[in-house]
């Protein structure tokens, strides 16, 4: 088939009917742009939501839940095996909220491949006082640098600086801990322990998550400080927080170590179901605006080359007459259709990202989220390459009609008719 | 050499069946020799037309045979039928049928871009020497519709000449035209046959045309009857 022949005279046509041609790719410039926009837009948003909670989440977390022991000591005696037993008001075990050899366990998960790092928390339960008033909160007591480099909390830092932790006795309290209780940065707090323990902090720090619960309760310090107001020796460790490279693999990871290291383990999938539906849902909402624009971008090119084909019918009868097969005329018009395709869509791609762009300049500024100035945008070529695949597709199928149509004309009809 | 048969027909019959099942043509048989210059004449309704469309192999719908060059037509497919026609057969019609979005020269070109049995630069050269012999040389870089009627169909003259066809057809090719472009049409015409020994094959209703050919095909009710 003479294919330089027929793109010739498919870009003679379009020359022909440059204008209703622009209108047509214009059609699919915009669809395209729009759905990259928004996709992207979208899946910005998800990102950042995602990052809000998720990304302060660890992938799996090892810990000691409270809990009744699972084997009480009837079950283990001889005479009463054979027996049906039934134990009443059973209490929980207290085995203590810190993990068992936790220094051993740090280390092998450390040497492990499948882990980008691991951060051991004390979290313990405070009362920080001011005057006759007792506020209830939670000190988490953590290993400055892994914590930074899994869950980037200096992001969350509004005053001060996350390495002044290292010094000894200092606090970061969330903000609004400190304005309720007027605190800045260099006064000292008074906490109290759940078991009675008092102790004097000073305040190197202010967090600001966005969240107001968390905002309200919680406050950092370092491993060691939390150990030292608890009164517990340096391997006194509450939670073992992992990152993975491989998000997927956590629910098998913690099952994993749950039987390996005999402690609790709980998965980013459990902990945070709610949170995927909802990224999921929002996805699939901006992939469906946007194939509905290219799908009406489709009825464009199709009327418009529908219209082509009645204007062109002379043009198409003596084509015939002089030896260009029925075949021939269809590629003509499919090869119209994905002139204005590939243009339109390369174009909606150009404008897609300039539209994205812009949205990422637009500030956005939130007391909830201190480190985001500008809308989110998600710059993934994924979505260019799934945003031209489908105008091509589109635009085909929106010429196949009407280039069969033209492949059947009757020359003779035509011909005669005149 | 003796002049072997272009185009041949044998038994060919043509039903219209809207609105009722008519036989348009009854059982032709006809032979057109090498270098002939024939007219088909007739009322119209005789089928003249008809007969042309079935032979320039564009009308498939049909009973008999058709052989062009010797080669049987009947039972081809569209896209074999479709290379024919670029191949061996050359159209005039009533109508010009230029295409508008290419120049004169293009246009003659257009057939034999699709042969592609010349280079691009040959083509040129060829058309252009075949619009000279028609005396429109000097329009060859102009867009069709700055033509005047007379002109297009010199135009769609070197069209038809393009790929060296062994036979040319002609609808009406004067219909439009006035006496004095008539005449100029049936000048070149004679002088292709003539000069080139080109084979014609024209359907007219213009008597005067007509009687100016070598050989004239009288029709009348779907059969010759000279």
């Amino acid at each position: 088939m003479n294919t330089k022949l027929i793109l010739n005279i498919a870009l003679h046509l379009l020359q022909a009917r440059l204008k209703q041609t622009i209108v047509a790719a214009v059609g699919v410039t915009f669809s395209i742009a729009m759905f990259i926009a928004l996709v992207s837009f979208m899946n910005g948003l998800n990102d950042l939501l995602d990052g809000l909670m998720l990304n302060r989440t660890p992938h799996v977390l090892l810990y000691n839940e409270i809990k009744p022991s699972k084997i009480q000591p009837i079950f283990l005696a001889e005479d009463f095996k054979s027996k049906t037993n039934f134990v009443h008001s059973i209490k929980p075990k207290d085995i203590g909220k810190s993990i068992y050899d936790s220094q051993t366990i740090i280390s092998v998960l450390k040497k492990d491949e499948r882990i980008i790092d691991v951060a051991p928390k004390v979290t313990l339960p405070v009362f920080f006082n001011s005057g006759t008033i007792e506020i209830s909160g939670i000190i988490n007591g953590i290993d400055v640098l892994p914590e930074e480099k899994l869950f980037n909390i200096s992001d969350y830092i509004i005053q001060g600086k996350i390495a002044d932790l290292l010094q000894n006795n200092s606090i970061i309290i969330g903000k609004g801990l400190a304005d309720k209780m007027l605190l800045t940065l260099g006064d000292i707090i008074k906490i109290t322990t759940s078991k009675g323990n008092l102790a004097s902090l000073k305040i190197v720090g202010i967090s600001e998550i966005g969240i107001a619960e968390i905002d309200n309760t919680m406050s950092y310090t370092s491993l060691v400080t939390a150990q030292k107001i608890l009164g517990e020796p340096t391997n006194y460790i509450t939670d073992i927080q992992l990152k993975l490279f491989d998000i997927t693999s956590a629910p098998a990871i913690a099952k994993e170590f749950k039987d390996k290291f005999n402690v609790d383990t709980i998965d980013y999938q459990s902990a945070n179901s709610q949170f995927e539906t909802g990224s999921s849902v929002r996805s699939i909402i901006s992939y469906a605006v946007g194939f509905v624009l290219l799908i009406v971008a489709g009825f464009g090119i199709y009327n418009i080359l529908n219209m082509m084909i009645y204007e062109k019918m002379d043009s198409i009868a003596i084509l015939k007459a002089t030896g260009f097969s029925g075949n021939d005329v269809k590629w003509i018009f499919i090869s119209l259709s994905i002139i204005i395709g590939l243009v339109g869509g390369i174009f909606g791609l150009i404008f897609g990202y300039a539209f994205s762009a812009l949205i990422d300049n637009i500030p956005f500024n939130t007391t909830s989220l201190p480190t985001i100035t500008t809308y989110p945008i998600n710059y993934n070529p994924m979505f260019y390459f799934i945003g031209i695949t489908f105008a091509l597709f589109t635009t085909i199928i929106a010429g196949l009609f009407p280039a069969l149509k033209a492949s059947k004309v009757d020359p003779v009809a035509i011909i005669r008719g005149k | 050499m003796e002049k072997s048969a272009i185009l041949q027909t044998v038994g060919l019959s043509k039903y219209f069946y809207d609105p009722v099942k008519f036989k348009v043509l009854n059982e032709i048989d006809l032979s057109i020799k090498h270098g002939e210059f024939v007219s088909i004449i007739g009322k119209s309704g005789c089928g003249k037309s008809t007969l042309l469309y079935l032979l320039s192999t564009m009308d498939t719908d049909y009973e008999g045979q058709i052989l062009i060059d010797d080669e049987l037509m009947t039972g081809k497919t569209d896209r074999e039928l479709a290379i024919i026609r670029n191949e061996k057969i050359g159209f005039v019609f009533q109508f010009h049928y230029l295409l508008a979005e290419y120049s004169v020269l293009k246009n003659v070109m257009l057939p034999g871009m699709k042969l592609g049995k010349y280079s691009n630069a040959e083509l040129e050269h060829r058309a252009m020497e075949h619009l000279k012999t028609l005396d429109m040389g000097d329009q060859a870089l102009k867009m069709t519709n700055q033509l005047s009627g007379g002109q297009k169909q010199r135009v769609a003259i070197a069209r038809a000449l393009i790929n060296d066809p062994v036979l040319i057809m002609g609808d009406e090719p004067t219909g439009n035209l006035d006496k004095k472009n008539s005449d100029l049409v049936f000048d070149i015409f004679k002088k292709l046959t003539q000069v080139e020994n080109q084979t014609l094959l024209v359907v007219t209703h213009d008597t005067d045309f007509a009687e100016r050919t070598q050989r004239i095909i009288t029709m009348e009710d779907g059969k010759i009857i000279s």
